[in-house]
């Protein structure tokens, strides 16, 4: 079975990294390939890293207020290099009239403050199958 | 006749394990076995004696109650100014400056990475043009001002003391705070630019500075609030704060500096988390640690150096985006562990932290959770009012044999910057976090309203918003100031501060002359980011 492959990247300027660091742990725990990024990551950083590791999947965690500029521009990137079928995830401080915004960019997966780990884990996993194959 | 049988004790115990928050397992019951090695004189003393594990001020509160000091900027220059023009109607006295992360990571609003950051968590100080305008109006000799800046924080201080030479105010007379603590970024907040050696230098640079332009200014506020909030547990919290304490003190004795000319401006800032009684343990060990830390360790004779002060936020960790309301309880408990430690100056979060920046309501009903508990519980009014408790003299006693381990590994290590370059204290640190992510999963540890007492349908509450055109109105700035400066000033004042930085010399001053001639945040330090780099950490997870 081949493994789900996730890129978890912290975009802007923000270096509070308590949870990425804890859902990369998780979904490696899980059995996943993480690759986590780093601090301080361009939108163009993040889907060049997509494309070399040829992700299934791309957790971008911002709690800074920054997601309505940095979310479309991912988007936006992840297009241009013909990686449509990249699930994006976010986790962070979204607040809620900002979520239509993002869904309708077509990021489906949005983990607020509180989510259970496992919950991330099976979302993940259950919008990456069709690519995987398994 | 039968005698009754005695009663079957009772051994039944609710489900979960009785440890806390940080995994330290408790005891039923503490009795004065646990402390018979405990001597008031030695380990304790009066509140104002050594080694202070009851308190620096003999009188404690009685004379004079904690500094209510609430954090505040968002936006522009313009807006924090009339929040601060408020705040001091309203009989404050004091200011705490919240930065924007471009401001914070030492990067000009046009910056590629400050795309969407600009203005959004405090506000946004550009050059001398923008902390004119902040503090436009407001007397900086009669405030005290504290400023949460680290990896450029002698470029934000020059600022500021250009701000007070135009308004007339002697350097010598100004009073307040610049966080300047740069191992606390390295180890959990990660707001760093330079190389940790490069870092040390530019913080001893400006207790060399302050020792002698501005004595009543406060250096550094060495933090554990962020190690706690990265997942430290307290023990960790309080170990790798004090450790980082040492190596700030090693790197001025080093630099010269006599030990009673700097330690009296040094200053503290915790956490205060949501276990009660293991807060206020750590507060009392942290003052008794650093008693015989500053006295027996660096022999500072002046009893100024071997007190520690220190600031307490309320853990934003804690607060939950779930039935936010039951953050002001939470908040409220944690507030009164901070008092009963004897902090010297609070802030407690506002209800609405785990969903954006306060409104002004939210913010409002923190500062009177403070109130309340200052003037209505009565617990203002004696010192130290548990200590000899069997329980917290306990728990002060191991907190402090936990923090003095640590010390011995880093001391192996070769102080904190080798430690650091280890990435040890992240590594200890992500460990814990983990570990209490999973005991949450598990339901071990009960977060009400999280993994427990859901409310299935929430109704939401009004939030702040903060205005996108802070950007746009920054740069405009950015850009009539680049065109009306003398730019010729600017370059040779850079080149000063590149040329200083490559060689020995004290960078406060050629700080000062850049910030005279509207250098920006962005270009003061790339001057030096040219010189010495930039740090990138290994990751850790």
């Amino acid at each position: 079975m081949q493994k789900i492959r996730v890129i978890i990247a912290k975009p802007g300027l923000d270096g509070h990294d308590r949870g990425a660091k804890v859902i990369a742990r998780a979904l490696r725990d899980a059995g996943m390939e993480v690759i986590y990024t780093g601090l301080r990551q361009t939108p163009e950083q993040i889907v060049s890293a997509a494309l070399q590791e040829d992700a299934d999947a791309i957790g971008l965690s911002i709690l800074s207020g920054a997601h309505l500029h940095i979310c479309p521009r991912v988007m936006e990137l992840l297009r241009e290099k013909g990686l449509n079928d990249v699930l994006v995830v976010v986790g962070g401080i979204i607040p809620d009239v900002d979520i239509p915004k993002l869904n309708a960019i077509g990021i489906k997966g949005i983990f607020l403050p509180g989510t259970p780990m496992q919950e991330i884990v099976d979302f993940i996993t259950r919008n990456t199958r069709s690519r995987v194959g398994t | 006749m039968k005698t009754a049988s005695p009663p079957a004790r009772i051994s039944h115990e609710r489900r979960g394990s009785f440890t806390t928050i940080s995994g330290r397992p408790i005891n039923e019951l503490y009795t004065p076995a646990d402390i018979a090695s405990l001597d008031y004189a030695r380990d304790l003393g009066d509140p104002g004696d050594f080694p202070y594990t009851r308190g620096i001020h003999a009188n404690g509160y009685r004379g004079k109650l904690w500094t209510m000091r609430q954090f505040a900027g968002f936006g522009t220059p313009e807006e924090t100014n009339r929040r601060y023009k408020q705040l001091l109607k309203a009989g404050g006295t004091g200011l705490s400056v919240a930065f924007d992360l471009p401001t914070l990571m030492g990067r000009d609003p046009d910056h590629e990475l400050s795309l969407g950051e600009v203005g959004k968590c405090g506000v946004n100080v550009t050059s001398l043009a923008d902390m004119e305008t902040l503090f436009n109006g407001i007397d900086l000799g009669g405030i005290t001002t504290s400023m949460t800046i680290n990896s450029p924080a002698s470029m934000i201080f020059a600022m500021y003391l250009v701000v007070a030479e135009k308004q007339g105010v002697a350097w010598e007379s100004l009073s307040g705070t610049i966080q300047n603590d740069i191992l606390k970024e390295f180890i959990a907040q990660k707001e760093y630019i330079y190389p940790p050696r490069q870092s040390m230098r530019l913080i001893t640079d400006v207790f060399v500075f302050c020792a002698e332009r501005v004595p009543r200014w406060n250096t550094i506020s060495i933090s554990g609030y962020h190690i706690r909030e990265a997942g430290a547990t307290a023990a960790q919290e309080l170990a790798f704060t004090l450790r980082d304490g040492i190596e700030y003190v090693q790197y001025g004795v080093d630099a010269g500096l006599d030990v009673d000319a700097f330690a009296p401006r040094l200053s503290f800032f915790f956490n205060s988390h949501s276990d009660f009684f293991e807060e206020i343990a750590k507060y009392r060990a942290a003052r008794r640690i650093w008693a015989h830390v500053m006295r027996d360790r660096f022999k500072a004779r002046n009893p100024r150096s071997w007190q520690l002060r220190f600031h307490t936020q309320t853990a934003g960790v804690s607060l939950t985006a779930q039935q936010p309301y039951n953050n002001v309880v939470r908040t409220a408990l944690q507030a009164m562990a901070a008092v009963l430690g004897g902090t010297q100056s609070l802030h407690t979060n506002s209800l609405d932290e785990a969903l954006a920046l306060p409104t002004e309501e939210a913010a409002t009903l923190a500062l009177r959770t403070q109130q309340i508990i200052a003037h209505e519980t009565g617990v203002a009014n004696l010192v130290d009012p548990l200590g000899g408790s069997y329980f917290i003299e306990k728990l002060t006693s191991d907190l402090e044999e936990e923090t003095l381990a640590y010390f011995d590994t880093i001391d192996r290590m070769g102080g904190m910057v080798p430690a650091i370059e280890n990435g040890y204290p992240q590594r200890e640190i992500a460990e814990s976090a983990y570990k209490f992510q999973q005991a949450v999963e598990q339901r071990d540890k009960i977060i009400v309203g999280v993994n427990a007492f859901v409310t299935d349908e929430e109704e939401p509450i009004g939030i702040l918003y903060i205005d996108e055109t802070t950007a746009e109105r920054q740069l405009a700035n950015l850009n009539r100031l680049r065109q009306t400066r003398d730019n010729g000033r600017v370059r040779a004042a850079l080149d000063a501060l590149a040329e200083g930085a490559r060689g020995s010399a004290n960078t406060m001053p050629l700080l000062v002359e850049a910030v005279r001639a509207y250098a920006t945040i962005g270009e003061m330090c790339d001057a030096l980011r040219e010189v010495w780099g930039e740090y990138e950490e290994t990751p850790i997870i």
